[in-house]
């Protein structure tokens, strides 16, 4: 029998929603990690009940959980309560939770600087994995994007971690700055067709791609316009909030930046804008269809400081076009007196049929459609601003 | 003996209830205290202090004996009270609108 489970990670913790294939009636547990910022909960393709969260906080750092058995019980990757500080061979433990950028002449460049609000430059200070991202193929591989801006990877279940250096000290680094937010690495797509092919994206630097397992990176921004930056078509320096693909047409990538929502069809080459009629092309998040390639979904926000929705009225719009003519979908939402923000990790969609959406909102509400976004109901209202969701489609 | 006291995210992250009791040779100083909790509970490696340059994590002080030992160097002996037991080393999170 089908089912799925919704991971949400907020500020106060994480909670785990489930649900048959129906997804009408659902089971809420949580919180996990009370107290803490959960920025990100992602469950492996390869294996459902190998499950990674970002744990952290601004007094306690960063901390990697996995779970080995759906979510019903975490641990520190390599380091359980209670044992020795090393392994029979003497690896130490406790290292799950280090990430420390990569400065070695191999890894191309030495660490350098970006750039800060001011203008001046900053050395790159690690503060917290933004994303998680496991392989498709293997459940102890796993990809973590991070603030300030870079990419690791675990490919021992997370108990230890490597930064991908090449992506920071390919050279534009110094041209990154931090976004309202803080320069984080918010978004990696692994190519299904392509294991060599990845997509990753940065506040606020831009989209960039690695054609070789991450070792080599190239920006790809060509076609973005950013009114807020000095040369408003550079090569790096926008501010992307979030990128998505359908597995069956990985070279066609839809962005929602910080304002425009954009399309490439060719791997990030070039990008062309598909905001349309969209009452504001401002926004957080964009996914699309499990089923329907071109069938794109955005939740328009006001503006950069206006974080919330148009009139508040919450709607969620969707282009069955690959973008340009949109749709409101409104049914179960507030039309009235809404005033939540939608972040960018925090709306990803099932594999049932229907299609099945979520999203996640700062005043605690993760709302579900059963049916591709046509009507919304809420399955839990009162949680700790969501700070992402995702689905796990279990059969 | 050696006790410390954790806030309690950390005693949590460490599956300890009330106070890390260490035993611990030599001078004791903030140094020798955290080596020995991290050794015991690795877990909370990275939490208390940085994991590469041993920094003490901003919004986390110190104190024994009601003093702020927070910006002594790490390598001060602690007071004998705590040397011998008698007080527990105080790791504490800054109040700062958690």
């Amino acid at each position: 029998m089908s089912g799925v489970r919704v991971l949400v990670g907020t500020r106060k913790g994480a909670f785990v929603l489930t649900a048959d294939g129906m997804r009408r009636r659902w089971d809420v547990s949580g919180p996990l990690f009370a107290g803490w910022e959960v920025y990100h909960v992602k469950g492996s393709p390869a294996d459902p009940s190998r499950l990674y969260a970002s744990q952290t906080s601004a007094w306690f750092g960063q901390i990697i959980q996995r779970s080995d058995d759906g979510g019903g019980t975490w641990h520190q990757p390599g380091t359980p309560a209670g044992v020795p500080t090393t392994t029979p061979d003497g690896m130490p433990k406790g290292e799950s939770n280090k990430f420390v950028y990569d400065t070695s002449s191999e890894a191309g460049k030495p660490l350098t600087t970006h750039q800060w609000y001011d203008g001046s430059q900053r050395p790159w200070e690690f503060k917290r994995v933004w994303h998680l991202e496991p392989s498709p193929i293997d459940p102890d591989t796993v990809y973590a994007g991070v603030e300030d801006a870079a990419l690791f990877r675990s490919s021992n279940g997370g108990q230890t971690w490597h930064e991908l250096a090449g992506l920071r000290g390919h050279g534009t680094g110094p041209r990154w700055q931090p976004g309202a937010g803080g320069m984080c690495l918010h978004t990696i797509l692994l190519d299904p067709s392509d294991r060599a092919r990845m997509y990753v994206a940065i506040s606020a630097a831009g989209a960039f791609r690695s054609d070789d397992g991450g070792r080599a990176w190239k920006p790809i921004n060509r076609g973005l316009r950013s009114q807020y930056i000095p040369e408003p078509t550079a090569e790096v320096g926008h501010c992307v909030h979030h990128i998505a693909m359908h597995r069956s047409r990985p070279d066609i990538l839809f962005m929602q930046k910080h304002w425009d929502v954009m399309r490439s069809d060719d791997g990030g080459e070039s990008w062309r804008e598909v905001s349309g009629n969209l009452p504001s092309d401002f926004g957080f998040v964009i996914d699309v269809h499990a089923h329907e390639p071109e069938t794109i979904y955005v939740v328009p926000i006001k503006s950069d400081s206006e974080h919330f929705p148009p009139d508040g009225r919450l709607r969620v719009y969707r282009s069955r076009s690959g973008g340009n003519e949109w749709e409101p979908l409104t049914e179960g939402l507030p039309q009235k007196d809404c005033y939540v923000n939608v972040l960018r990790d925090a709306m990803a969609v099932d594999s049932l049929d229907p299609c099945g959406v979520y999203f996640g909102t700062t005043g605690g509400q993760v709302y579900a459609s059963a049916n591709a976004g046509q009507s919304w109901a809420p399955v839990v209202r009162d949680l700790p601003a969501v700070l992402s969701v995702e689905v796990q489609t279990l059969r | 003996m050696i006790r410390v006291v954790l806030p309690a995210h950390l005693r949590t992250l460490a599956h300890v209830d009330h106070e890390v009791v260490l035993e611990i040779v030599g001078v004791i100083t903030v140094r020798a205290v955290l080596d020995a909790l991290e050794a015991r509970h690795p877990a909370l490696r990275g939490t208390i202090r940085h994991h590469v340059t041993l920094e003490r994590r901003p919004y986390l002080r110190f104190f024994a004996c009601e003093e702020d030992l927070s910006q002594q160097s790490p390598d001060t002996p602690l007071p004998k009270a705590v040397a011998t037991g008698a007080e527990p080393l105080v790791i504490l999170g800054a109040i700062a609108g958690g």
